[in-house]
């Protein structure tokens, strides 16, 4: 093989495998346990996302916020 | 230069091939003799022309929990058919796996793969992951997930077509 075409794809394969093993790791399905963990619900604690959604909603300044009457105050 | 790229090259190429060609046991695929892979528990002894279903479980896996009564009444059915079913644990502590089973008692084969090295080869996509081996060891059918009464009835449609054979 020509060196140069050789030395090319090498270089190339090199950046393929930097950017193959650069350590991005799946999770496997059956390493989920914490994953899988009640604590991990988005929705775990009904009265600390009714706050998050408010903050949101009234950050977000737009009226009606998240479905509710009026909306940048905070006072609703 | 050109000494160095050239022993560059295969290793580079085996590295990335490596990465790519993840294993995963497709149907048509001979499954992995269960006796390598020092899966903690009691096999039963002979395998060979049976019916065999490999069911991967763990004990924070909530669909898992549902198909044990499901597994329970296969096993049940079919027993006398020659059908086996293995439940192989993933936990990674086995007092997971023992709390489990006191709440969730199982009547067929159940044996822990501790290192998980059983179900990387068989690199299954969701828990639970199952396949159902042909009396030649062989994978006839794959499954993802549990479904409730659907997988339950596709697993007795695929029990009743390999038992024609």
């Amino acid at each position: 093989m020509n060196p140069k075409i050789l030395r090319l794809t090498s270089l190339a394969l090199l950046g393929g495998a930097v950017f193959a093993l650069a350590g991005c790791e799946t999770v496997k399905p059956w390493q989920r346990k914490t994953l899988a963990d009640y604590t991990m619900r988005g929705d775990r604690d009904p009265i600390g996302e009714g706050i998050v959604e408010h903050v949101f909603f009234s950050r977000e300044m737009a009226s009606g916020g998240k479905g509710v009457g009026g909306g940048g105050c905070g006072c609703n | 230069m050109k000494i160095k790229s050239l022993k560059l090259f295969p290793v580079l190429a085996l590295l990335l091939a490596a990465q790519t060609l993840s294993a995963a046991l497709k149907t048509g695929d001979t499954f992995p003799d269960l006796s390598g892979f020092k899966l903690e528990g009691k096999l039963p002894a002979e395998l060979k022309g049976k019916i065999v279903i490999v069911d991967f479980w763990a004990s924070w896996c909530g669909p898992c929990k549902e198909s044990f009564p499901a597994m329970n009444e296969l096993q049940k059915k079919y027993a006398d058919k020659g059908v086996v079913i293995i439940g192989v644990n993933e936990d990674e502590e086995v007092s997971d796996m023992k709390d489990f089973l006191k709440d969730n008692p199982a009547s067929f084969t159940i044996v822990r793969d501790a290192g998980q090295k059983l179900v990387a080869v068989a690199g299954i996509a969701t828990m639970p992951g199952s396949f159902m081996l042909d009396a030649d060891g062989k994978v006839k059918y794959a499954h993802t997930g549990f479904h409730g009464a659907e997988t339950s009835k596709q697993y007795e449609q695929e029990i009743e077509s390999l038992l024609k054979k």
